[in-house]
């Protein structure tokens, strides 16, 4: 007869394993499954719908021959310089100013905050119509009688990319304003109070000490904010549509108008390859130098 | 737009999980005004047969979101039993090995004689009838709102000079001249009308329809290409992303005077009460006259693991066919019916013009696809060239020549 304790450490060591597994299961199917066989599709002539047939590198040649994957690309260079610096100094600004014990600091901080908890869609819908020319900021600014004023950036091919810049700022500052809050609050008053003894200014002691000191901050913020750039679609879709023309494609559009909506799975395949590569290329040596950190304990 | 997307194709997963016996579901993008009006009454029909009709209505005017939808369906093998597909994308299919032939009912019902042979073998695959064709659209219309014109004391243009004058006289009256929407597929639109009407149908055929680089990238076509930019300063600046409706609405309202657009913008006159000839004048876009651009929708049929579905999906085609449907489909749409038989009597002067152009242009030759519409391109090459001509519009530093460059280069992707 087995005693009790026994079922208890069979239980133990099996319920974890059971509880674990299917998450595990799903995980390994629809994520890394899922890559597989985009990046097996990427390298065969799929055109309406996946064919298995293996045709080598002629998608991703076909790819770096097409202008509008080009025109994704540094769209995706200006939207991610300025999108992700952008959020990070209003949102490190935004957390100095908040952090100097101001009054109603929570109501504010709710209201910068707020616009995380709309989804891109709402944020790239609202802006679309601020900033169209007929409707928004441009025609408030005529009937005001600044008849000279134009903005209209959302219609004009150069300019497009930046209106989606501003409205994901819009939408993300506040969150990095609230992740460095934290990591603000998180700082050791004894080390700044030593600094403010030995006579070290304001600016200063942000600059020298606290900011250093907010280095993991500033490496997962980085990260989130970058891979919200690379993957960005909703945004884009919601606010021009990836337009006027396809001026304000992004990578993610561009893979979604190529595999879906015109006969080219294969070159969506190879694109949204490509896309994998940046995540990766900015994921892995983060990963690799966290876990060397865990190693040496 | 998006969350709208995958609702549908949540949303129709789900109801695929319940599919029952002699339920016909349909794709298709018939959801503006007047079109909506001619998809009800293709499920009163159906109904009166005793199938169960199922609506999968995706909205979107060239259809691209229904497409996508469409194959998320099949690539989960599980696709409508029909679907709004048309012009070369029939064939695109095909080769996919998922289309269902519905010879047997054509045969019974005798499509070889009512069609005329330029729709018939859009609609076959490897000979066999796979679709069938509900209406002709023509895609060459000018439609114009009379009373606008005549307070500028403009008169319709038949050419492009006229166009431009006219435009001209209506902007120093305060009227905008040129309703306009920002979308690929409007951009193609107008510019296909542009082409016909200043290279005329030999050009067309040979720039759209055979491809040849030389025509593309030649002076012919650098002068469309100028024709067509000369039309930028007569639209607003919101035109960008503007639905094709709301752009017909803009004429209907009196906002702006003229839009180039096909005859299904005429449901959109008639579903706001305006009279043709009276209210609002269809005429053919300038200098094309005696051509006709056409885009034919139809249905084709899909292979089913439920053989209680074919029959359902027989009376469709029946159905579809019938002189009665195509009638009063045709009727409510703005096209005209595909079958030569029908009776035109009910159709208004829009619809008589264009169904006689339509005999006329097919017999002298100048019956030309519409590539903008899938009529003549496959779908990649299609989606390449409306980014040549959507690009030219949208960035005022590019010159024709270079536009001309970029459509031969587009004109070459596979």
């Amino acid at each position: 007869m087995a005693t009790p304790n026994a079922h208890y450490g069979f239980a133990e060591r099996w319920l974890p394993r059971l509880v674990l597994a299917p998450s595990f299961f799903l995980t390994l199917v629809f994520l890394y499954g899922f890559i597989a066989w985009n990046g097996y599709l990427s390298f065969t002539e799929s055109r309406l719908l996946p064919n298995y047939e293996w045709a080598g590198l002629v998608q991703y040649q076909a790819l770096f021959e097409n202008e509008r994957w080009w025109v994704a690309v540094r769209n995706l260079g200006i939207f991610a310089v300025l999108f992700i610096g952008g959020a990070m100094a209003i949102g490190i600004t935004l957390a100095i100013l908040l952090d100097q014990k101001v009054r109603g600091e929570g109501a504010i901080r709710t209201i910068y905050l707020y616009p995380m908890a709309l989804s891109f869609v709402v944020t790239g819908t609202a802006w679309k119509w601020m900033l169209n020319p007929g409707l928004g900021l441009e025609k408030l600014m005529h009937d005001w009688g600044f008849t000279s004023f134009t903005f209209d950036w959302l219609v004009n091919s150069d300019m497009s990319i930046y209106t989606v810049v501003i409205a994901g700022l819009w939408q993300s500052s506040g969150f990095v304003m609230a992740l460095f809050l934290a990591g603000l609050r998180g700082v050791d008053d004894s080390i700044i109070k030593a600094a403010q003894i030995d006579g070290a200014s304001l600016p200063r002691i942000y600059w020298k000490i606290i900011l250093p000191a907010l280095r993991p901050v500033v490496f997962s913020t980085l990260m989130i904010l970058s891979h919200i750039a690379i993957k960005s679609f909703d945004l884009v879709m919601a606010l021009t549509g990836g337009g006027p023309g396809f001026s304000s494609d992004l990578p993610a559009t561009f893979m979604y108008s190529m595999a879906f909506t015109r006969g080219q799975t294969g070159l969506g395949a190879a694109s949204a390859m490509m896309m994998l590569a940046t995540v990766a290329a900015i994921v892995v040596p983060y990963l690799y130098s966290e876990l060397r950190k865990d190693q040496h304990g | 737009m998006r969350n709208l997307k995958w609702g549908i194709v949540a949303a129709s997963m789900s109801v695929a999980f319940a599919a029952q016996a002699a339920e016909v579901e349909v794709l298709h993008y018939w959801t503006s005004g007047g079109e909506a009006k001619a998809a009800a009454e293709l499920k009163k029909m159906m109904e009166g047969k005793g199938n169960k009709w199922k609506d999968f209505a995706v909205a979107g005017g060239g259809g691209e979101n229904a497409m996508t939808a469409l194959k998320t369906r099949v690539v989960s093998g599980n696709p409508p039993a029909a679907a709004q597909i048309k012009g070369p994308s029939i064939q695109e299919w095909g080769d996919e090995g998922v289309l269902a032939s519905i010879d047997s009912v054509a045969k019974k019902e005798g499509w070889d004689k009512v069609l005329p042979p330029v729709v018939s073998n859009v609609m076959k695959y490897k000979g066999q009838y796979v679709a069938a064709p509900v209406n002709v659209h023509r895609v060459n219309w000018l439609w114009v709102n009379p009373e606008l014109l005549k307070k500028a004391n403009a008169k319709v243009p038949t050419t492009w000079d006229e166009f431009f004058v006219t435009a001209a006289a209506l902007q120093k009256a305060g009227i905008q001249p040129l309703a306009y929407g920002g979308q690929p597929w409007q951009d193609s639109t107008v510019f296909e009308s542009v082409a016909l009407g200043v290279g005329g149908v030999d050009f067309y055929k040979k720039a759209f329809v055979q491809l040849d680089p030389a025509t593309l990238s030649g002076p012919t076509m650098v002068k469309v290409l100028e024709t067509y930019k000369k039309l930028k300063p007569f639209t607003d600046k919101n035109a960008a992303g503007r639905e094709w409706n709301l752009a017909t609405s803009m004429v209907i309202n009196g906002k702006a005077a003229m839009q180039f657009m096909g005859d299904w913008a005429k449901g959109e006159f008639l579903a706001a009460g305006k009279v043709p000839g009276k209210d609002f004048l269809c005429v053919a876009a300038p200098g094309t006259a005696n051509a006709f651009t056409f885009n034919i929708d139809s249905f084709a049929m899909f292979k089913l693991k439920n053989k209680d579905a074919e029959k359902g999906q027989q009376d469709l085609a029946s159905t579809l066919m019938s002189p009665a449907f195509q009638e009063i489909f045709n009727l409510n749409k703005g096209s005209i019916p595909a079958r030569t038989d029908a009776p035109m009597a009910k159709f208004d002067e829009c619809g008589q013009k264009s169904a006689t152009d339509f005999k006329a242009s097919a017999g002298k030759g100048s019956l030309v696809p519409s590539w903008a519409h899938g009529m003549a391109m496959k779908s990649a090459t299609q989606g390449a060239v409306y980014d040549a001509v959507t690009q030219f519009w949208n960035n005022d530093g590019m010159s024709a020549k270079d536009a001309a460059a970029k459509l031969t280069q587009a004109a070459k992707t596979k």
